[in-house]
């Protein structure tokens, strides 16, 4: 695939820079300078001649070449002359030499160019007019660079002719059309091994192989016998990306194409934030295209933010306002004005009956910052109270706590480049190859590079053993016991001297240093003492240790198997003791990184979400912060903590709690014990449902208010890594309204007087009140691309790298972690620990992915149990099984496993039929009442279909999902 | 807030502070209470504590006058 021809200065508006294809990577070698076609041009020694003379403005004819791939050499078509040099070298694989005096244009490299292009057409169709790549094709593009003009060599023996003289031609493979987003079609592949090596080199799954040699060359995804779907691939995109033909090539584009205009956005999928060309035929969406001065992902993609849009027209979208006084009632379709009209009388006489604290919001951890900052304004300034959470309550809220009392900050502190640096990574608590593919893409490409892998989760995830990926270790420990192991890793290093004294004495404070080393240096904190309680080899963890303390560049990087505990925030802050005890802050290579569940749960954190803090993590308490937002919006802000997600639920259970206005969550569905909040939810009295979908938690919802997809508005979305990205409304929203619109139409029908008329002007009040946001401005954006906070007078580009001389709090911190038991436990009763994760193809409650394609991978959750389990209970792979805890119980398939130890099993929570949150406690973390998803005890036994909630539920939100239309 | 839901809740954060060396345990406690406890769910815990409190750790009872 090309690059169309794009403005390089982003002038008018569409966020392009420079994204041409230089043709092989960059590299940082000492300058060497040399002369191209006349014209002298000075690169880091180690950079090909091809991308020597790109810099210079000189493109030099190629096709299997490409910037994101280490070169190749093979389609002979970038040859060029090298004065004192025989022959034509091919200038992808030549590297520059100072003083060298290079000719990409003479009539000797123009024959062999033209002679290479003969060859090459004399076995393609040459239907380009009717090909889907027709105007975006590479080999076209190349045969009128070079002159082509007539083709001597006539076609007998071919790839691409269905039938020969004789009959059938055997070398004819017809298309593969099995992967639902993309298709192979073998007659137009040139062979330039550009996704085989896009495979390896940029995602890392080798699902892509050329079988053959010369003319029987053939790409083959997995072996001779299977299709894309059947192979191992992962429909990233990057072999699509890479292919410079029509050989490989988006459905999308077959259906509707080639696209006209290129708008850059970011993805609303998961925490990494990736980078996207958004491009479009008028307001069509023709296709995302991966961008390459992304900063998160450098031009990678995964299947989701790649492929997973469709949902943005499924016909399961509501675009009208809905209402009706009773959840037993269905919709009634009404006007704008009398749905906001509606909700603004309930949820003010709810105020006027009950108290002005018996009303509040959740914000969207997937909507903008600028829409997230207004509905948590919306509460404070409108209501008058702190009633304001978000969906990081049930994931990442520990991260701030234990992040927030070690170093002082509530945030990771890399970028994602810095994994090209470290040189032993722990990965814990989290399943990147599927949670987070980009990153894990590039992880592993630094573990093919050498680094060492640390994996610490119950199950054996794809990185523990995978193509050229093995971990070091793998500590497979038994849920719940994340602190027993992080502990004993610092006893380890401390105990056998291995820590960083100097680090620690100038960065850490030293008396809290000596106690806590003397804690974790007791013997009960051992490997060998926790061992029964963790079920992990003491002697691997020790092994693991001492690798991490003495293997150069150690970096952290965990999800929600930290954090989803009853003590999630007591091991964010083992990490960051474990960061600080071995010196890995502070520099590029290592740190604690949490990977984000959701694409927007850094901005959702740092908009001031949380019933606790103002915009910047600003403790309502504290007057000074109050002063600023009250003095700008003219209210008093109440300085006591308001209600968090689970607290609005029991206090609605209560009768104190009567309205809410949930925007962009499904917390029936991604809730814990699902029972409670259906029971809070139908307590209360007014519910505000603005969501893209009728989505479970709107089967108790009084008003629908239609939201918009991140392609229907402009805003920005934070990710893990600090990055303020723009998001780019490349289309009208369907629903007639971008969420902040709406959000500000609820709030002035409520009475409150906002006037933005564009989400810069939200941004700049942002700035204005939050100093970490000072500088951040929708120009800078435009201009820098993106900027990582904090963004302010003393860091006018931002800050890549966190803590680098001093920590933000002073002098880090380094506290006591003592394990405590969950008071989960199994038994007689409940024998199994379940825990709960995410899959690939899903993203979270499933809402927009089970509305793509992408239910080809997984239409149904699936529950993982190891065949020893299995055996004794009489279970065989594939059946039905009832999965009880004692909060409830549901019926779901069985996948027999070993990837999960004994005594564990496992599933996902992307399907409502299955609602694995009906099985989930109400237990949480002490810190901050993040449930405790990942252990929950269970029994499983045979079953023969849904449980009786699964069947209630079923008539309930089919009874609450029925529609009026409006009267026409 | 069911009593049972709170007394763990409240037994939950004294655990972690009773670890905590050098400091008032029960400051602690109440400091995180203060902090991240909406008015009514202390309420909830001050009533409780005057109605006997039974169950509650020792700690969080001493921290729930400093409330």
């Amino acid at each position: 695939m090309k690059d169309f021809v794009i403005p390089w200065d982003g002038v008018d508006g569409n966020g392009i820079q420079d994204d041409r294809d230089m043709g092989t990577p960059a590299k940082s070698g000492a300058p060497v300078t040399l002369t191209i076609d006349g014209f002298e041009i000075t690169v880091p020694t180690g950079t090909s001649v091809m991308r020597a003379a790109a810099e210079a403005g000189i493109t030099v004819p190629k096709l299997c070449a490409s910037d994101n791939l280490e070169a190749f050499g093979s389609c002979r078509l970038c040859a060029v002359e090298i004065e004192g040099r025989r022959g034509m070298p091919a200038s992808c694989t030549t590297p520059v030499a100072d003083g060298m005096i290079v000719k990409t244009q003479t009539p000797k490299v123009q024959k062999l160019r033209k002679g290479v292009m003969e060859l090459y057409i004399s076995d393609h169709p040459l239907d380009c007019l009717t090909c889907a790549a027709n105007g975006d094709c590479e080999l076209q593009d190349m045969a009128g660079v070079v002159g082509l003009r007539d083709v001597r060599y006539e076609a007998v023996e071919t790839h691409f002719a269905t039938r020969t003289a004789s009959g059938p031609n055997p070398k004819y493979m017809p298309k593969d059309e099995s992967n639902p987003y993309f298709t192979y079609e073998p007659s137009k592949c040139i062979a330039c091994s550009r996704c085989v090596r896009a495979c390896e080199e940029v995602q890392g799954t080798f699902a892509l192989t050329m079988e053959g040699r010369g003319f029987d060359s053939r790409i083959s995804a997995g072996t001779k016998l299977d299709d894309f779907m059947t192979s191992d691939c992962v429909s990233c995109g990057a072999c699509v990306q890479a292919c410079p033909t029509a050989t490989l090539q988006e459905k999308s584009v077959i259906d509707l194409g080639t696209p006209t205009k290129s708008v850059v956005t970011t993805c609303a999928y998961c925490g990494v934030g990736c980078s996207f060309k958004a491009e479009m035929n008028g307001d069509t969406l023709v296709r995302m295209v991966p961008y390459k001065n992304g900063k998160a992902n450098r031009g990678h993609s995964c299947v989701k933010g790649r492929f997973a849009y469709g949902y943005a027209n499924h016909s399961d979208r509501i675009l009208s306002p809905m209402i009706r006084d009773t959840i037993e009632e269905p919709w009634r379709e009404v006007s704008w004005d009398e749905a906001l009209g509606f909700a603004a009388n309930k949820m003010r006489g709810l105020q006027e009956t009950y108290g002005q604290k018996s009303i509040g919001v959740i914000t969207s951890s997937r909507c903008t910052n600028e829409e997230t900052y207004l509905v948590q304004k919306l509460a404070r300034a409108v209501f008058g109270n702190n009633n304001t959470d978000t969906c990081a309550r049930v994931c990442h809220s520990p991260t701030g706590y234990g992040l927030g009392q070690t170093f002082g900050t509530s945030a990771g502190t890399q970028d994602f480049d810095s994994v090209e640096h470290s040189d032993v990574v722990i990965v814990i608590g989290a399943n990147p190859t599927d949670g987070h593919p980009v990153f894990a893409s590039r992880l592993k490409k630094r573990l093919r590079q050498g680094a060492k892998l640390i994996v610490i989760d119950p199950r054996r995830i794809d990185l523990v053993k995978s193509p050229h990926v093995e971990a070091a270790h793998h500590l497979p420990l038994r849920p719940g016991t994340n602190v027993a192991v992080v502990t004993a890793i610092a006893h380890v290093i401390v105990t056998e001297g291995l820590m960083n004294e100097d680090y620690i004495r100038t960065r850490c404070d030293w008396d809290e240093f000596l106690d806590y080393a003397t804690f974790v240096s007791d013997a009960k904190n051992s490997p060998e003492a926790t061992a029964l309680l963790t079920g992990v080899n003491a002697q691997e963890l020790r092994a693991a240790a001492r690798l991490f303390a003495t293997g150069g560049n150690g970096a952290i990087y965990y999800g929600l198997g930290v954090t989803e505990h009853s003590q999630g925030s007591t091991t964010v802050m083992g990490i960051a003791n474990l960061a600080m005890l071995t010196g890995n802050i502070g520099r590029k290579g290592v740190g604690v990184n949490p990977l984000r569940g959701q694409n927007n749960v850094q901005g959702a954190c740092d908009m001031g979400s949380f019933p606790h803090e103002l915009p910047g993590y600003r403790h309502v308490k504290n007057t000074d912060a109050r002063d600023v937002f009250e003095s700008l919006w003219g209210v008093t802000i109440d300085p006591e903590a308001g209600l968090r997600i689970p607290n609005m639920l029991d206090a609605a259970v209560d009768g104190t709690f009567k309205g809410l206005y949930c925007q962009g969550e499904d917390i029936l569905q991604s809730d814990p014990d699902t029972k409670h909040v259906a029971a809070g939810l139908a307590a209360m009295e007014c519910v505000i449902v603005h969501d893209l979908f009728l989505n479970e938690t709107a089967n108790y919802a009084h008003v629908f208010l239609p939201g918009s997809t991140f392609l229907e508005k402009d805003g920005t979305f934070t990710n893990a890594e600090r990055r303020i990205n723009r998001v780019r409304k490349v289309m009208a929203p369907r629903n007639g309204y971008g969420d902040w619109e709406v959000t500000q139409m609820l709030a002035n029908a409520m009475g409150a007087g906002w006037t933005y008329t564009h989400p810069s002007e939200i941004m700049d009040e942002i700035a204005a009140t939050t100093p970490s946001f000072a500088d951040v401005t929708y120009q800078l954006l435009e201009d820098k691309g993106s900027v990582q906070w904090p963004c302010n007078a003393e860091h006018p580009d931002g800050m890549p790298l966190m803590h680098v001389d001093g920590f933000m709090r002073g002098k880090g911190r380094l506290m006591i972690t003592e394990y405590i038991a969950t008071d989960e436990r199994t038994g007689p009763r409940f024998p199994l620990l379940l825990t709960t994760g995410r899959i690939l193809s899903q993203y979270n409650v499933g809402a927009q992915t089970r509305r793509t394609e992408n239910v080809a991978w997984h239409g149904e959750d699936v529950l993982e149990v190891h065949p020893h389990d299995a055996e004794v209970r009489g279970i065989s792979d594939g059946d039905w099984v009832r999965l009880t805890s004692r909060a409830g119980e549901t019926s779901l398939r069985v996948t027999l496993t070993d990837r999960v130890s004994t005594g564990v099993v496992y599933t996902t929570f992307h399907h409502p039929d299955t609602q694995a949150n009906v099985i989930t406690t109400d237990y949480s973390d002490w810190a901050t009442n993040c449930p405790e998803y990942k252990v929950t005890a269970v029994q499983v036994s045979l079953s023969n279909g849904p449980s009786e909630w699964q069947e209630a539920y079923a008539s309930q939100a089919a009874q609450s999902r029925r529609i009026t239309p409006a009267a026409e | 807030m069911s009593p049972d839901s709170m007394v763990r809740m409240a037994n939950q954060i004294a655990a972690f502070f009773k670890t905590q060396p050098k400091i008032d345990q029960a400051q602690g406690v109440a400091d995180h209470l203060s902090d991240f406890w909406e008015p009514r769910m202390k309420a909830q815990l001050v009533a409780f504590v005057a109605d006997g409190g039974v169950g509650l750790d020792d700690l969080v009872v001493e921290a729930s006058k400093r409330l």
